[in-house]
């Protein structure tokens, strides 16, 4: 897909904006959103996973064993919500 | 004549005036005519005045407004006379078809001074005798026919057994009924 | 071999929808568009049609239905006549902003109130800057056609489509029509293949996504660029429908124009009675002539003032008040086109006329004629916004 972007021009959008290209949030980075932002302390952890679903941004990676890892800060808005599921203390907000 | 013809019928909702107006302008269009057929829509109540109209041309016909200087005027209930001025604009050369038991003689004083010619048909009682019910549209279709001399009585005919075979395609036996109101009314017409 | 046939203006139409089969309809009744969905459920119920009909429960919805299924990916049509017009109004943005190609015959009829519902031009012309193709027809045979050629000009445009006629004068009268063969009609329009629709499984798209202060300034131009290009797109499926047909259309229909000294400007039903008028003026020695704009979006600037350049006077019809305190939208339309041609010599002057239904007699379109006689003579004295057939 085109790099659609505030300078594209009337030539360069498609008709009725209509976005042609599925997946393109990885496009778009909200983690200039965030005000507050989640630290992980991985000593606390104990791989639950209760953290993952609750991420409405997909923002916490889960590799192929199903451990999770540190926070993808690009598009992590600072919710909170991952901080408040997890049960171990393993999750603070900054 | 002028080669465009303009009729109005008058009729009360619910007598099917609109419905004749519409198989006159079939049974035309059958003999290679131009037609318009037309309703003037207004509140839609069983008995209340309504008027139709019908353009038959052998050219195309381009004019779209209601018709003011009638050749024909077609009344289908002889109580609108007196109620609705049914001559309004009626050329004098032309002339008023009306549904009436009585003559045209005992009808001329009620069409406000109206000089043209006038013509009456029973159209009840050849209903009744010929349909065992009153529907006046099929005599009234024949009567202004006759009348306007728009077509010949034989085409007249032909087309319209075509026309109830297809229209009654489900209940064929009302088809000799109406093509006898249909012969009586073409014979019966009083003041031609 | 074209068939002959009498036909109200709009079983015409709902035979017009027959025969292209479109894949959806969503419409909810509305005089004097009402016998369209009617004629058209019964084909439906018929199986002479394979479309989808949704009986929605207003016309809000009837034309949301039409926008989501032709997102979709389907050939979408519908029909509706003033105050169903005026509840569809937020979707009417939404189909041509989305660049739906929905082809809607509008069954021109008075927007209430007081509640009236007869013909003029008040609904149709209410939209006439919500990004939709307007065409305008005088007879049944120009809806017909018209509905025919509509569904090509919105698809090629990415535009929807108004089919717009009188509401009564045309929706209701029987007259001679010549209809098309299925097949060829079928073949006309042939299959509707959409670049991008949501139901393509190959290619999963997000339409109608937010279009801030950086977009949609863009995406509006992009609509009134395919206005622009329309004029063209018309032009060529009009040539190709008269290839099939013979029935030749352009943007504006001209009569008696060669010689005119004195013209009407008009739209629809109208047009009829006036070129009756005109034979009948002719016959005493007046120039009069006609123009009939077919098209009303995109409108035909350049090509109403070429026809109008060496006329003396033009009286411009509008079947509807802009209520702007001056003229109709024709008239502001005319004028501009005449304006910006640089054509100054042509004295124009407006008549509102027929609203709510008001009968226009060939009496009426003879004064317009007699009264740009006397403007041509005189200079135009007092208010060139005129009033025709208004009592008082």
């Amino acid at each position: 897909m085109t790099n659609i972007n505030a300078k594209s021009t009337w030539q360069e959008l498609t008709p009725g904006g209509t976005i042609c290209e599925a997946a393109n949030s990885e496009q778009f980075h909200t983690g200039d959103w965030r005000s507050r932002k989640p630290c992980f302390i991985s000593d606390k952890c104990k791989q639950c996973g209760l953290c993952v679903p609750t991420c409405p941004d997909s923002a916490i990676p889960v590799d192929e064993n199903g451990n999770r890892g540190d926070f993808n800060y690009d598009f992590c808005k600072g919710c909170g919500v991952c901080a408040k599921a997890c049960p171990f203390g393993a999750i603070t907000m900054e | 004549m002028d080669n465009l013809i303009e009729i109005r019928w008058h009729g009360r909702g619910g007598q099917g005036a609109k419905t004749a107006s519409l198989l006159l302008a079939d049974a035309a269009f059958n003999t290679g005519k131009y037609i318009q057929g037309f309703p003037e829509y207004g509140p839609e109540r069983m008995g209340a005045p309504i008027t139709a109209y019908n353009r038959i041309s052998d050219k195309p016909i381009t004019i779209h407004s209601n018709i003011y200087e009638p050749d024909f005027v077609v009344v289908v209930d002889d109580t609108l006379l007196g109620a609705v001025d049914v001559t309004a604009g009626l050329k004098e050369d032309g002339a008023i078809v009306i549904n009436s038991t009585k003559s045209p003689d005992e009808l001329r004083g009620l069409l406000n001074g109206y000089k043209g010619k006038v013509c009456t048909i029973d159209a009840k009682t050849i209903s009744i005798d010929c349909l065992g019910k009153y529907f006046p549209n099929t005599p009234m279709l024949a009567a202004i026919v006759k009348v306007s001399g728009i077509m010949e009585d034989e085409a007249f005919l032909n087309d319209m057994v075509e026309s109830f075979k297809h229209k009654f395609a489900k209940k064929p036996e009302v088809i000799d009924g109406n093509m006898e109101a249909i012969r009586r009314s073409l014979n019966e017409v009083k003041g031609l | 071999m074209s068939i002959r046939e009498r036909l109200s203006g709009n079983e015409a139409v709902a035979n017009a929808m027959r025969q292209i089969n479109p894949d959806v309809v969503a419409a909810f009744p509305i005089t004097p568009s009402t016998e369209i969905p009617q004629y058209f459920s019964t084909f439906v119920n018929n199986g002479q049609v394979t479309t989808e009909f949704v009986p929605v429960e207003s016309e809000h919805s009837a034309m949301s239905a039409c926008i989501g299924a032709a997102a979709a990916g389907a050939r979408v049509m519908t029909a509706t006549s003033a105050n169903g017009l005026s509840l569809m109004w937020e979707m009417l943005y939404i189909a041509s902003s989305l660049r739906l190609p929905i082809v809607m015959s509008c069954v021109n009829r008075a927007v209430s109130g007081p509640i009236n519902i007869h013909n003029d031009h008040s609904d149709s012309m209410g939209a006439r800057d919500s990004g939709w193709i307007q065409l305008y027809g005088e007879t049944n045979q120009e809806a017909y056609d018209n509905a025919i050629m509509a569904c090509k000009i919105a698809e090629r445009t990415g535009l929807p489509v108004m089919n717009c006629y009188d509401g009564f004068i045309t929706s209701h009268s029987i007259e001679n029509i010549e209809l098309e063969e299925d097949d060829k009609v079928k073949a006309f329009v042939g299959e509707y293949k959409p670049a991008h629709y949501l139901l393509n499984k190959a290619e999963p798209i997000a339409v109608g996504p937010l279009d801030l202060q950086p977009y949609l300034f863009e995406h509006k131009f992009q609509q009134a660029q395919a206005m622009r290009e329309a004029k063209d797109v018309i032009l060529e499926v009009s040539k190709e429908f008269s290839a099939m047909t013979g029935r030749e259309y352009g943007l504006i229909e001209e009569y008696k124009m060669e010689d005119a000294e004195i013209a009407i400007v008009v739209l629809n039903s109208t047009a009829g009675t006036a070129k009756y008028t005109i034979d009948r003026l002719r016959e005493q020695g007046v120039k009069a002539g006609l123009i009939k704009p077919r098209v009303f979006r995109p409108f035909p600037y350049a090509e109403i003032a070429e026809a109008l350049k060496n006329v003396k006077a033009v009286a411009i019809l509008d079947k509807c008040d802009s209520t702007n305190g001056a003229g109709g939208p024709l008239y502001t339309e005319v004028t501009s086109a005449l304006y910006g041609a640089g054509i100054t010599s042509v004295k124009a002057v407006n008549y509102v006329y027929g609203v709510g239904g008001r009968d226009v007699r060939t009496d009426d379109i003879e004064k317009v004629y007699r009264d740009l006689q006397l403007d041509v003579a005189n200079g135009i004295q007092g208010t060139p916004y005129r009033y025709l057939g208004l009592k008082g």
